[in-house]
């Protein structure tokens, strides 16, 4: 009974979606954004993608 | 430092994007999307994990792409005490970083897991024990590049710590195997009894490779933000340079 209520606790699973997609997504758009401002700063011959 | 080229000319990006990012961001987020569909709308609970079963789908994707990104590391890192190469050694640098937020994701979401399934959202397993040491090893990695040391030196050290660091990997993937241990066996390769199968197979697939790309797309933003980082410290050496030239003419009249 108790590994029946634990097992289908869906704030816990959610938590888990929320910190997963959540930290990937503040991660993202930190270097993305870190990215447009330092690229504003190095000359464009340095600034070649592949 | 004052901008340099806010217009961009010549059609030099104006970011850390390109062309293959954005195909790479725009699968990512679809596989995303699908993910999260099939985790919660489309498969079921399980018959023994009932619906932590769903933290599966992030819990196995995060650990593969982590894995993944510290052979690379590793894979990088040699080439860069061969060839002395900048841009492995960035790139190592980049798989490191990418790679422990993945793994640091691994670890949190199951002890969640942990706690649902087994009552404890820690216990001193060995698969959990050698997977915080590899998570460690990784955190001293990031944390070597950063002492301060010309980038030879760094370049050098970093590498031999990222090579030293993979050779845990195997020992983690097998610790399960090795020594009693409260984790499941390895589902993906199937060694776990009743065999996954159907839409929560599909769903597990869909997950991995979905976190694989989004690895490798930030694995991409984060090698050129290193790679901008390198080559503004290249122009600061150059202003310094013309900046004691100058003084030096001032000198001499």
């Amino acid at each position: 009974m108790i590994a029946e209520i634990t097992t289908n606790s869906w704030w816990l699973i959610i938590g888990a979606w929320v910190i997963t997609l959540g930290a990937l997504g503040w991660y993202s758009v930190a270097i993305v954004l870190k990215g447009r401002r330092l690229s504003r700063q190095v000359p464009a011959a340095s600034r070649r993608w592949l | 430092m004052t901008d340099i080229a806010p217009d961009s000319p010549a059609g030099a990006p104006t970011s850390t994007s390109s062309r293959a990012t954005r195909v790479l961001g725009v699968l990512s987020l679809a596989g995303l999307a699908l993910t999260v569909v099939y985790a919660f709308a489309i498969t079921g609970p399980d018959v023994r994990l009932g619906n932590s079963v769903r933290i599966m789908y992030v819990h196995v994707p995060t650990v593969t792409a982590a894995y993944c990104l510290m052979i690379a590391n590793a894979l990088f890192s040699g080439y860069t005490l061969w060839k002395r190469s900048t841009f492995s050694d960035l790139a190592a640098h980049a798989c490191a970083e990418v790679g422990v937020l993945m793994l640091g994701l691994t670890l949190v979401v199951g002890a969640i897991w942990g706690r649902m399934t087994w009552g404890a959202f820690w216990v001193w397993d060995a698969r959990l024990t050698t997977t915080a040491l590899l998570f460690l090893m990784y955190i001293g990695y990031l944390a070597i590049r950063g002492l301060p040391a010309s980038p030879r030196v760094r370049a050098t050290r970093s590498a031999i710590v990222g090579i030293a660091a993979a050779m845990l990997i195997p020992i983690v993937h097998k610790s399960v195997e090795w020594w009693a241990s409260l984790h499941q066996n390895e589902t993906v390769l199937g060694k776990v009894n009743p065999n996954i199968s159907g839409n929560q197979y599909f769903t597990l697939m869909l997950a991995m490779v979905t976190f694989l790309l989004v690895a490798v797309w930030m694995a991409m933003h984060r090698f050129r933000v290193l790679w901008l980082i390198e080559q503004l410290d290249v122009v600061g050496v150059d202003e310094a340079i013309e900046a004691r030239r100058a003084e030096n003419i001032g000198v001499g009249q």
